[in-house]
């Protein structure tokens, strides 16, 4: 029964939930949707909130419908952005495939009237993260960045003052100083945006790895100072121990007592967000400053937000928006639609409409919540635990190693097998014996200068930097126009009276040798000092 | 006579030691100029070492002014005059002249009969002027023959002969049998054996660098850089003087290590270039069959490449031959400069048998002003391919095939290449879909993140640089 043959439809209502201005599809992907197979049908209005017009839909190929109930009777797959409401529920077909958020924990009514309508449901929000592929679905993070991008700008329209440090005619303004609360994925985009507006930015995180992602993208990582690596699986964080807990409360302390704007990420899954930020650190904080609880829908990481407003306590703004993703509404749902769309493509592998729920593939059985009314949720553990810290540490030492083969090519390269080396030898040997043998004494002198030569010549161009390789030949060039000595003894040496030697055949050689050897010598120096005048840093 | 034997010998001896620092000096762009003034220095007291040495009589003179004055003035007008992408054509066309010019030392040196030798010393003397002008009569051939298919003179295409590894053999055999009645035989009746060989040797020259194509040419051209060292030191032998001995073996390992990194960059034995060029014994069935790559070509505009280009932040530039023939390396620079100062981070990756020659690249991106430590190698710059935004790739094609590391059928498989398909998009550069000199079709054209920009190079880019500043 996980196989439902296509061409199905696809349904996609208006979110019903109060201020939601998302939508699960939109058009550009609409089009995509049907080359996959699929009929689409959209609830009249369900984009107008997030800007795209009904006519946009029907332009693309998806069917309008004038009401939800219709739209629900006429859908075998629908999707969602938020979990669907209970009457929602008891308004869809049963054996429906539900795609959206649904968050099994958190909504124990919502798993059990979905069982009891047989529903299959796939949770985007338990989608296996860790998996590489799973990337290009998962819309938490796709969601989280917006939020953290649009957590920023709150901040910023709450706050009095810029973000940039400037030195204008009317006097120096310092630059705002940012403390950002967990690295995830939120809080890195958090990072970037205050640090883009010109903002000095601090984060941290319980995981220390993500340190250098906060710098990478200019941030500074303020360290707790306790040993604990806070690491839970999956990509995700833990809870800490009390004495790291009580570490980080002071550091936290100290932070508001510093900084203009605390933008808090810190979510643990499953459980209440940590209270970080205390009524007291609250009110140390200069007037006018500004906190953004990003975790105010799991509670709030300060103790004085308000889920969904915005309030002023201590003369601190306390933004406690939990739709802030919503509130970019139109770029939300392009990508929400997007990460739906790769889901699709993987249970749709042979792209005929149908979709198939293969438990086989680790993404596809992480995300199924119910299938056809049983829970299948949570699933089992994971293969892959998170890479142990060590692999990496490894990995990076052995990328220098590789590098640091010697200059350039290396001069040895990989050292030569005993065996041929043997042979190499071996020959050697007997070529030097056999010319000490046989060659007479004035040749073996010549042949020591020129066997050293020959290595001397060896180790020596082997330091010769490949961009230079041009020159090296030019020059070389002209250095072997020393065969100009060679002709130069032959022009006109002094001769022993009584021999018999052609005098003008040898000067007439010798002559045309000095010649050609003379151009040589010349141009092969002076074109090397043209070519290396012209390199420069 | 200023200098007697012995003064000479020592004036050698430094001049060797200069020689050696010389080269040394090319070790870094910064030592290199002085590496090339000691090359000069050394040169010079060889030279007047020997002219005010014992070895030569005032007689001389004139004739040796003679020929440095004129010879000088063609070397350095020719060395003015170049430019830097003929410097391939200009380094054949003097290993030629080192070649013939021992060849001519070498049978001065036969005809000499001035010096006296005992029996064992004349054979041993014999035997290397038959060398030496068995190497320089090679070199002299074989470097004519490389100036011309570099110049375009000579086309391109290797042109194989049948059985023309039977030929080679049968000349180098040749060789050795006329040299058994060369050695011992009298000044008169040795001038024919020796004759015949050097027509046998200037036609092996010719036919070895005829059989070789267009991309093996960096190896070709260090070979005879090689050969050229090589004859120095055979005359070096031949006139008992360790001058040109030292000087011979330096040129000569110099050039051989040359050749041999070329050979390794591609991936290929030292031999198997020699014996001929590729699409030779199985390769064209695997070429043609088992690698036919699959999906489409994407071409985009040059409006649309400075787009890229402008919204990246690392680029790596890949340049090959059709840069150089394009003449495109200016323009290069001028888009270079353009997007550093727009704080991209551009930096060039060189491929060792980029060009014709060893290290062409980097002279013709220093001719264009390009700052060299951005300009980096292979090894520097295949790690930073992931993290790179746009690689452009202009007139290059073998030393970026990916199915050099994919695809075990490939000619070219195993070939260490430039990855430039890890980078966020690719974009080449090139006038047609035409194969490269290896005759392989690339897949890379076929990537999903591969853009192709086609037309003449130097056109383009100056289209690129214009939509850049607009």
């Amino acid at each position: 029964m996980s196989l439902k043959s296509g061409p199905l439809t696809i349904g996609v209502p208006r979110e019903t939930y109060a201020g939601e201005k998302r939508v699960a599809t939109v058009p550009e992907v609409v089009e995509k949707l049907i080359k996959l197979g699929f009929a689409v049908k959209i609830e009249s209005g369900a984009g107008a909130a997030a800007n795209f017009a009904d006519e946009a839909y029907a332009a693309a190929g998806a069917q309008v419908v004038g009401s939800a109930s219709e739209l629900y009777a006429g859908s075998d797959v629908v999707f969602k952005v938020r979990p669907p409401a209970l009457d929602e529920v008891a308004a869809l077909k049963p054996g429906t495939t539900l795609i959206g958020f649904v968050w099994p924990a958190q909504n124990p009514a919502l798993m059990q009237a979905m069982t009891e309508r047989r529903l299959t449901a796939l949770a985007i929000d338990a989608l296996p993260r860790q998996l590489s592929r799973a990337q290009k679905m998962d819309a938490l993070t796709s969601m989280a960045s917006i939020s953290g991008y649009r957590a920023v700008i709150e901040a910023a329209n709450a706050f009095g003052r810029f973000f940039n440090g400037q030195v204008t005619a009317a006097g120096k303004i310092p630059p705002a100083k940012v403390f950002v609360a967990g690295a995830g994925v939120a809080g890195l985009a958090a990072i970037g945006t205050a640090a883009n507006l010109g903002a000095i930015v601090r984060a941290n995180d319980t995981r220390a790895e993500v340190a250098d992602q906060v710098v990478s993208l200019g941030g500074e990582f303020v360290k707790v100072d306790y040993e604990e690596e806070g690491s839970g699986g999956g990509g995700y964080a833990k809870v800490m121990s009390e004495g790291f807990q009580a570490a980080q409360r002071a550091m936290y302390a100290q932070q508001a007592r510093e900084v203009d704007i605390i933008v808090t990420t810190a979510l643990i899954p499953g459980k209440p967000a940590p209270r970080l930020i205390t009524a007291e650190m609250v009110q140390t904080m200069r007037p006018g400053s500004v906190i953004v609880d990003m975790a105010a829908e799991q509670g709030g990481n300060c103790e004085l937000t308000v889920p969904g407003e915005a309030v002023v306590r201590h003369g601190v703004t306390i933004i406690g928006y939990t739709d802030l993703a919503s509130r970019l509404s139109k770029q939300a749902s392009t990508l929400y639609a997007t990460n739906l769309l790769r889901l699709t493509e993987e249970l749709c592998k042979k792209k005929d409409g149908s979709i198939d729920v293969n438990f086989d593939d680790d993404a596809i059985r992480g995300l199924t919540v119910i299938r056809d009314g049983e829970v299948t949720w949570p699933p089992p553990p994971p293969k892959l635990p998170a890479a142990p810290p060590a692999a990496k540490p490894a990995a990076a030492a052995a990328a220098p190693a590789k590098k640091s083969g010697g200059h350039g090519h290396g001069g040895g390269g990989e050292p030569m097998s005993a065996k041929t080396l043997g042979i190499l030898f071996g020959v050697g040997a007997a070529l030097f014996w056999l010319v000490g043998a046989f060659a007479p004494p004035s040749f073996l002198g010549h042949f020591t200068v020129f066997v050293l030569a020959c290595f001397v010549g060896y180790m020596v161009v082997w330091n010769v930097t490949p961009s230079l390789h041009t020159p090296l030949m030019s020059v070389t060039n002209a250095i072997s126009s020393i065969i100009a000595v060679g002709a130069l003894v032959q022009v006109a040496p002094p001769v022993a009276e009584g021999t018999d030697r052609p005098d003008g055949l040898i000067l007439g050689l010798a002559f045309v040798a000095l010649l050609l050897t003379a151009i040589n010598m010349f141009g092969g120096f002076a074109v090397t000092r043209r070519m290396l005048a012209m390199f420069r840093r | 006579m200023l200098f007697d034997a012995n003064l000479a010998t020592v004036a050698y001896i430094g001049a060797a030691i200069l020689f050696i620092l010389s080269l040394g000096g090319l070790s870094h762009p910064e030592t290199a100029r002085r590496g090339n003034l000691y090359g000069i220095v050394g040169m010079t007291i060889a030279v007047l070492a020997t002219v005010l040495g014992p070895r030569v009589t005032a007689a001389g003179i004139p004739w040796i002014v003679g020929a440095l004055v004129v010879g000088g003035a063609i070397g350095l007008y020719a060395a003015k005059r170049v430019q830097m992408t003929q410097m391939p054509e200009l380094v054949a066309l003097m290993h030629s002249l080192v070649g013939l010019a021992a060849c001519l030392v070498g049978f001065a040196s036969y005809v000499d009969t001035s010096v006296a030798y005992t029996a064992a010393e004349k054979a041993v003397h014999e035997v290397e002027i038959y060398i030496g002008v068995f190497i320089g009569a090679v070199t002299f051939s074989g470097s004519i023959v490389a100036f011309g298919k570099l110049s375009g003179k000579i086309g391109g295409k290797p042109l194989l002969l049948p059985a023309r590894h039977w030929l080679n053999l049968a000349g180098v055999l040749a060789t050795v049998w006329f040299g058994i009645a060369f050695v011992g035989a009298g000044v008169e009746a040795g001038v024919v054996p020796l004759g015949i060989m050097t027509v046998i040797a200037l036609l092996l020259g010719i036919h070895m660098v005829m059989a070789i194509g267009g991309a093996d040419m960096p190896v070709v051209v260090s070979m005879l850089n090689s050969y050229s060292g090589w004859a120095a030191a055979a005359t070096g032998f031949m006139l008992s003087n360790d001058l040109l001995i030292v000087t011979g073996a330096l040129v000569g390992s110099s050039g051989a290590i040359l050749s041999y990194i070329m050979c390794r960059a591609m991936n290929r034995s030292f031999v198997s270039v020699i014996a001929g060029g590729f699409g030779t014994g199985t390769a064209p069935a695997a070429a043609g069959g088992a690698a036919q790559p699959q999906g489409e070509v994407q071409a985009v505009s040059a409006v649309e490449t400075a787009e890229m280009l402008r919204s990246s932040k690392n680029v790596v530039i890949v340049p090959g031959y059709g840069m150089a023939v394009a003449q495109a390396q200016h323009t290069v620079y001028e888009i270079t400069k353009f997007l550093r100062e727009k704080g991209v981070n551009v930096r060039f990756a060189i491929h060792p048998v980029a060009g014709r020659m060893p290290g062409h690249m980097n002279v013709l991106l220093a001719e264009a002003k390009v700052p060299y430590d951005i300009v980096l190698e292979m090894d520097e710059i295949n790690d930073d391919f992931p993290d790179t935004d746009v690689s452009m790739v202009i007139g290059a094609n073998d030393i970026v095939n990916p199915a050099a590391q994919e695809d075990p059928t490939s000619p070219i498989a195993g070939m260490p290449v430039l990855q430039v398909w890890n980078a966020k998009t690719s974009i080449v550069m090139k006038r047609s879909m035409a194969s490269g000199y290896a005759g392989v079709d690339n897949p890379l054209f076929y990537k999903e993140n591969n853009r192709m920009l086609f037309g003449d190079a130097k056109k383009m880019l100056d289209e690129v640089l214009v939509a850049l500043k607009s």
